[in-house]
């Protein structure tokens, strides 16, 4: 802890001078503290920014959190362990995929269930969906922060809706899906899901064709974003930031490729990663993600096998899931997910609940370092660089 | 054709006949103006209301949408709701705010923005009033926005409208300059202020002398029609009002009517605007086949149809550089356009035409390479294992 806060003092030293005031001026300027929230449009939700400006230059910047609350972590400590499968729909309501395979890879872990392979198969496509349907409307979102009147947000919505297809025809709900069960899932794919998959799979590189080249090169995106919110990669690595903000920053991170969990290890695909760590590499690394999550679900599409969908070990418990109790222990799984490492730390004292119950939620740790990209910015870059972190607020506040 | 073109024309000087009848040659006279006035006080704000409704369909055809279609055939009622909705809001004025000005700021807004439908030249023979000095009475009426807005901004004492407003002052004041001074080289050309003038200038080659096939023209319209999208406020330069930044700027404490009054204005502005575009560069009423004044609302919507356009596509400028853009882009080219025209009125044909030419595009060339910092850059991406 305090090797992190001397780094980030002494990046705060080194970052540039972001005086603006000409210190022989006899005019005399006051500075201007401006709320932004909770109810603002571009704050995603109810999450504030206490900003201190001079001028239009962002002299300091506090976020304010915490007005989403909801008990979430001792909730689930009063519950049985499936019974917070649905509430981890709401963590981040936008990914409920990954949030459901982050608690069933802990759960599995601290009481040792081996996972059928078609499982892992359908689990890994459906968390790559997720990242699709995250990464695209983070873009369009951001686009909105920079004053695109909704369109790339109703182009990339109109993808969105056909992957949540998908997901309400696999779980019987668009965004709330509670589809994955601990050794398994709540029921088989059928094969005419699989071939719509296969159908999105295929579409999907010309819709992003489509959007590149509405946005990648567009000048005025170029001008907002690029050298806007430099993250440095030390200050990144210091203060845990995980995802494509830690990878935009140039770090070699992936956790599906360092624990490689489930059945990614079997898959061949890349890590982008950006050169400077601004705004722009933010938006550009989560295309190339896109990218390589075709592949991925390309992989798994083709080499998705026949067979169960629940581990042996559960079935007694899929009719009687309070039966369920774990051993003495504890366990921390953690994904890849759209925003970052979501990580589920879980301790068991052998009842039907968890004894202690913590969730590492990615938007939240990312959004320690927004002071740091901000200061000596503008307002408006400081409203793009909350829109680059891609925070949901159901996620930062739990 | 010659009856359609000048039917509008034939109707108003039938009317006054028949009143002549019966009437003093004074109230004829007032009879006269009246109509004129009455049109414009009908047209003002019935363009804004369909406006509104012309946006709301382009945008949502761009965004994979339908639009308002609820309310009449194709949505075309909308605008009569929104306006019930709008009257019967309930007027929010902030405690701390300073009611006169809160109150006048909204007024003072939409006086200029129907005013300068005095001098547009709707067709031929169809100019409500031929000022000598048309094309200054316009930009200075419509300069007058600025303090209407600022006063908007300061009286509500609230901090997003305070930065909108310095933001909209900033960016008016900045924007006129290039404005006004890519009129000049028109004004030079012609001879002329009168709008009615200036579009008669255009009229050879059986209606196609329009200003903007000229290599001066042509530069003098971008830089004129950028500088009109920013000057009503319109995406990419919608600063003082970006909702994402600053929720609505100068009109964040502003319901109701008074809300209401503000967007009129805004889209009566981006109106004329576009119709001066059209009256000064495409040749106002003139053009073949069609009657002038069909021709007028063709070239008007069609330069309001890309106001819509950007709108629908573009992301928006940050502060300094839309700044930029005004100060170290626009104003130098326009100041050389000048130049060019000059050298265009001067010159033999095969030297004017290369030579304009040349010139322009060199100090396009050298006020882009003297902003280099503001290019994009390449950049490459690499893959980690």
């Amino acid at each position: 802890m305090t090797t992190r806060t001397n780094s980030l003092k002494t990046t705060m030293q080194t970052s540039k001078n972001y005086e603006v005031r000409d210190p022989q001026s006899s005019i005399e300027t006051q500075t201007l503290a401006i709320n932004v929230g909770p109810q603002h449009p571009s704050t995603h939700g109810v999450f504030r920014m206490n900003v201190v400006l001079d001028g239009e230059v962002v002299t300091s910047l506090k976020p304010v959190m915490g007005y989403l609350h909801r008990n979430h972590e001792q909730i689930a400590e009063n519950m049985s362990y499936a019974a917070s499968m649905p509430y981890t729909d709401r963590l981040d309501y936008f990914n409920s995929m990954t949030n459901n395979f982050g608690w069933a890879l802990t759960v599995e872990k601290l009481a040792a269930i081996d996972v059928p392979e078609r499982v892992e198969y359908v689990r890994v496509i459906m968390a790559e969906l997720t990242r699709l349907v995250n990464h695209v409307s983070a873009i369009g979102f951001l686009l909105n922060d920079l004053g695109a009147f909704f369109t790339p947000v109703l182009y990339a919505f109109r993808e969105r809706e056909k992957i949540l297809d998908i997901f309400e025809e696999v779980s019987g709900s668009r965004m709330m899906c509670n589809y994955f069960r601990f050794g398994g899932l709540r029921r088989d794919v059928t094969p005419a899901v699989l071939e719509k998959i296969r159908g999105i799979v295929n579409k999907f590189p010309a819709f992003l064709d489509e959007f590149e080249t509405l946005l990648t090169k567009n000048e005025i995106l170029c001008m907002r974003c690029q050298n806007v919110g430099i993250l440095p990669r030390d200050l990144a690595v210091n203060a845990s930031i995980t995802g494509p903000l830690l990878r935009a920053s140039g770090v070699n991170y992936d956790i599906r490729k360092v624990d490689g969990y489930s059945v990614y290890n079997r898959f061949e695909f890349k890590v982008p990663l950006g050169p400077k760590g601004d705004v722009y590499d933010r938006y550009y690394v989560r295309i190339l993600e896109m990218r390589e999550s075709l592949k991925i679900l390309d992989q798994a599409l083709k080499g998705i096998p026949a067979g169960e969908i629940m581990a042996k070990k559960m079935l007694p418990f899929v009719k009687s899931p309070r039966n369920f109790k774990p051993p003495v222990g504890e366990a921390y799984g953690r994904v890849e997910g759209p925003k970052g490492e979501l990580g589920f730390y879980v301790v068991s004292d052998g009842t039907a609940q968890p004894w202690r119950y913590h969730v590492r939620a990615p938007s939240f740790i990312n959004l320690t370092i927004l002071e740091d990209m901000c200061r000596g910015q503008k307002l408006a870059d400081a409203i793009v660089i909350l829109g680059s972190i891609d925070i949901v607020l159901g996620e930062v506040d739990r | 054709m010659e009856f359609m073109d000048q039917i509008f024309v034939n109707l108003k000087s039938t009317v006054l006949t028949l009143a002549g009848g019966f009437l003093p040659p004074w109230a004829v006279i007032l009879l006269c103006a009246a109509i004129s006035l009455g049109v414009i006080a009908v047209i003002g704000p019935v363009t804004m209301m369909y406006l509104t409704l012309i946006e709301r369909k382009v945008l949502a055809r761009m965004q994979n949408r339908i639009g308002p279609n609820r309310t009449g055939p194709w949505g075309l009622l909308q605008p009569l709701a929104d306006g019930i909705k709008m009257l019967t809001k309930e007027d929010i004025v902030p405690k701390n705010a300073d009611r006169i000005v809160h109150l006048v700021a909204p007024i003072l807004i939409v006086i200029p923005a129907l005013l300068v439908f005095a001098v547009i030249p709707f067709g031929k023979n169809m100019i409500p009033a031929d000022l000598s000095v048309g094309v200054l009475y316009f930009l200075s009426i419509s300069s007058t926005t600025t303090i209407a807005i600022f006063s908007a901004s300061w009286a509500s004492r609230n901090k997003y409208s305070l930065l909108g407003g310095m933001r909209a002052v900033a960016q008016m004041i900045s924007y006129e300059i290039p404005m006004v001074l890519s009129v000049v080289p028109i004004l030079l050309v012609t001879q002329s202020l009168s709008t009615g003038a200036i579009v008669r200038a255009q009229g050879a080659y059986g209606g196609w002398g329009w200003f903007v096939f000229t290599p001066w023209g042509f530069a003098a319209f971008i830089t004129f029609f950028l500088c009109a999208v920013a000057e009503c406020n319109r995406s990419p330069f919608d600063l003082p009002e970006a909702e994402s930044e600053i929720v609505a700027g100068f009109h964040t404490e502003y319901s109701g009517m008074k809300f209401a009054l503000f967007y009129m204005a805004e889209f009566m502005n981006a109106f004329t605007l576009s119709a001066l575009a059209a009256t000064l560069f495409l040749g106002g009423w003139q053009g073949p086949w069609l009657p002038s004044w069909a021709w007028f609302f063709i070239k008007t919507y069609a330069l309001i149809f890309i106001m819509l356009w950007f709108r629908g596509t573009l992301p928006r400028f940050r502060v300094d550089q839309m700044m930029n853009l005004a100060w170290k882009f626009l104003l130098p080219l326009s100041l050389i356009n000048i130049l060019v025209a000059g050298f265009w009125h001067f010159a033999n044909p095969p030297l004017a035409i290369g030579g304009s030419i040349a010139m322009l595009w060199a100090s396009g060339w050298i006020f882009t390479r003297l902003n280099r910092d503001y290019t994009p850059e390449k950049r490459t991406y690499l893959f980690g294992e």
